[in-house]
């Protein structure tokens, strides 16, 4: 009971300061909406993928793209949290540090959720307007994507929270996060297919545990893929399971 | 028994020794202090008391619970209020107390019913809505305050309480601290390195100076050994031998030009003493402090003001890093 009040108190906390950072929220949405027209408009004209258009194609990687961002982004807040001492009134309570790092990971998911939620709602919304087409929604497929884009944000929320746990500066956070997610992104087949790449890249897309996000989710919304559904998923559970241990140890070790 | 034991408590950051060999016992129901000057090791005594920081070696039981073995023990019976501003400036000061009722696995009942008596306590029931960016200094020390003692701690702790106020807020902390501890029974651990402070709130306290206790005992005993008066003189070659044979002098300390002397009767005995010094630049007399006690120890004095900066700077400093 004591805990699961620590988690909630987290949550609450974290869901209150999201709810205050409006022009965060605003960026978040606008953003990958920008991506998908301006972008995927541009380039979609030049590229051809058989069998689906390009705005299509890439949808489903710019929702990935957004969990992502916005995930590993979460972690720099505890950086902050550091920097202004909270840490230390939320350290010295009698709650578990597991409980502390899973009331972080609820609360960053619940933001990066919410985006998803809007942005399909807004893919569904260009689709209608036929602003976008070759997308197929329907209840079935949006409660998959969802629950991939679930899985998709706790992992990369643990993955922040573990750099942001053992850095002292929101400078330093900021250095490592691009380093990783950069090439994440850009590995991970988001814009373009990747049997296109080069092919000493490839072992590196494989390595890359976005792929599978992206790939999963075109699976479900697009109905194309490399790999199946099963096999996406069993790869993105194995690498959740991982980043989610290391980030109790990581809370663990950390200091005030 | 006493509420908290230290026994032999060492920090070490590597190869400097921040506290060295502190040992200590604070009684049930008393202010306890801990008086120092910048760097002294108390904001890393209390870091340790709370369990946030592990000592390098030495033990110490917080209301009978080990501060290594059993942290969890300790952070049911504290509260504290820590040196730097710790809470949350993009909520409201009742969010601030409602994440913390949660934090402490309070029920929603009493809960809120705490969160009204601290405000009311700590004078913000009509700010409780406000964000706490938009508090001045003070009130945020009263939030924290009115926040460390809400789970109704056996012990609280506060870090500095009153570094970079202004007077009067000063004056007002005092107040609520010595209201909390006759109306709340807590026992209470302050830290300062302001002398008045201590010397009006403190039961007991701790003199500490690079890590050790130099002195422990009431702030009037503390005084009692310093003795009779002190005398300031300002003076520029002091014939100090003549001085110290005047037999109601009982104490000399020379630094910068200053000679400062614990005398018996000093209204009496003045004449006295200036006919053997001859010309002075100038005098002053006054009973002792806890400053003059510190200087008795060490040889030095505390600085008043921290080095770097207050408590309201360190906010401005944080709001424009932000
Ligand atoms: N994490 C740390 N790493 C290295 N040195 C540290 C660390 N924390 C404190 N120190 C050093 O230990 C000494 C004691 O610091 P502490 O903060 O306990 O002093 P203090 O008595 O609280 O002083 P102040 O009045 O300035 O708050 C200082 O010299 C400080 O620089
Ligand atoms: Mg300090």
């Amino acid at each position: 009971m004591n805990e699961i009040n620590g988690i909630l108190a987290i949550w609450y906390r974290e869901f209150k300061v999201f709810l205050r950072e409006k022009s965060r929220i605003v960026a978040s949405i606008v953003n990958p909406i920008l991506w998908l027209l301006v972008f995927g408009g541009g380039l979609g004209s030049s590229v051809s993928i058989p069998g689906v258009n390009y705005q299509a194609f890439i949808f489903p990687g710019i929702l990935t793209q957004s969990v992502l961002f916005s995930s590993i982004f979460f972690g720099v807040y505890i950086v902050w949290d550091r920097k202004i001492d909270f840490l230390k009134e939320v350290l010295v309570a009698p709650i578990s540090r597991t409980s502390i790092f899973i009331g972080k990971v609820i609360g960053g998911s619940t933001d990066s959720m919410i985006q998803s939620v809007i942005l399909l709602l807004v893919g569904l919304a260009l689709e209608n307007f036929g602003m976008i087409q070759g997308i197929y929604f329907s209840p079935y497929s949006i409660l998959l994507a969802l629950i991939i884009l679930f899985i998709t944000t706790v992992s990369f929320v643990s993955l922040g929270l573990i750099i942001g746990s053992q850095m002292e500066s929101p400078e330093g956070f900021q250095l490592i996060s691009s380093f990783l997610v950069f090439p994440l992104f850009f590995l991970s087949g988001a814009l373009f297919p990747i049997d296109k790449l080069p092919i000493w890249i490839k072992p590196f897309t494989l390595l890359d545990p976005l792929t599978y996000a992206v790939d999963a989710l075109r699976n479900v919304i697009l109905g194309i893929s490399q790999f199946s559904l099963m096999f996406d998923l069993g790869i993105m559970l194995v690498f959740l399971v991982l980043v989610i241990l290391l980030g109790g140890l990581a809370f663990k070790r950390m200091k005030v | 028994m006493p509420i908290i034991k230290t026994d032999n408590l060492i920090k070490k950051f590597g190869d400097f020794t921040a506290v060295n060999g502190l040992s200590l016992e604070v009684n049930q129901g008393e202010i306890f202090g801990l008086l120092g000057p910048n760097g002294a090791g108390k904001s890393t005594t209390l870091m340790m008391l709370t369990t946030l920081l592990k000592p390098t070696s030495g033990t110490a039981r917080v209301n009978n619970f080990d501060i290594v073995a059993d942290p969890d023990g300790v952070r049911k019976s504290i509260g504290i209020v820590f040196q730097d501003p710790s809470s949350d400036d993009t909520l409201t000061g009742y969010e601030n107390l409602k994440l913390h009722g949660m934090l402490y696995n309070m029920p929603a009942e009493l809960r809120e019913r705490r969160i009204k008596e601290v405000l009311e306590l700590v004078d913000l029931t009509n700010r409780k809505d406000d964000l706490v960016k938009n508090y001045s200094g003070g009130m945020r020390r009263r939030l924290e305050l009115g926040r460390g003692l809400m789970h109704h701690p056996k012990i609280i702790f506060l870090d500095e309480p009153t570094l970079g106020l202004d007077p009067q807020s000063r004056e007002n902390i005092w107040d609520y601290i010595e209201k909390l501890s006759k109306e709340e029974r807590v026992s209470v651990i302050i830290t300062t390195h302001y002398m008045d402070e201590a010397d009006k709130l403190c039961d007991r306290l701790a003199i500490i100076d690079k890590g050790k206790i130099v002195a422990l005992d009431s702030p009037t005993n503390l005084k009692k050994v310093v003795g009779g008066d002190v005398i300031n003189l300002k003076i520029k070659n002091p014939d100090i031998e003549s001085i110290k044979k005047l037999d109601f002098v009982k104490n000399i300390n020379s630094k910068d030009g200053t000679l400062s002397l614990s005398v018996n009767n000093a209204n009496e005995n003045i004449s006295e003493l200036l006919a053997v010094t001859g010309r002075v630049e100038s005098v002053e007399l006054h009973s002792p402090t806890l400053n003059d006690v510190f200087l008795h120890y060490t040889g030095r004095e505390i600085r008043e003001e921290s080095a770097e900066g207050g408590w309201s700077e360190r906010i401005i400093n944080y709001r424009s890093k932000k």
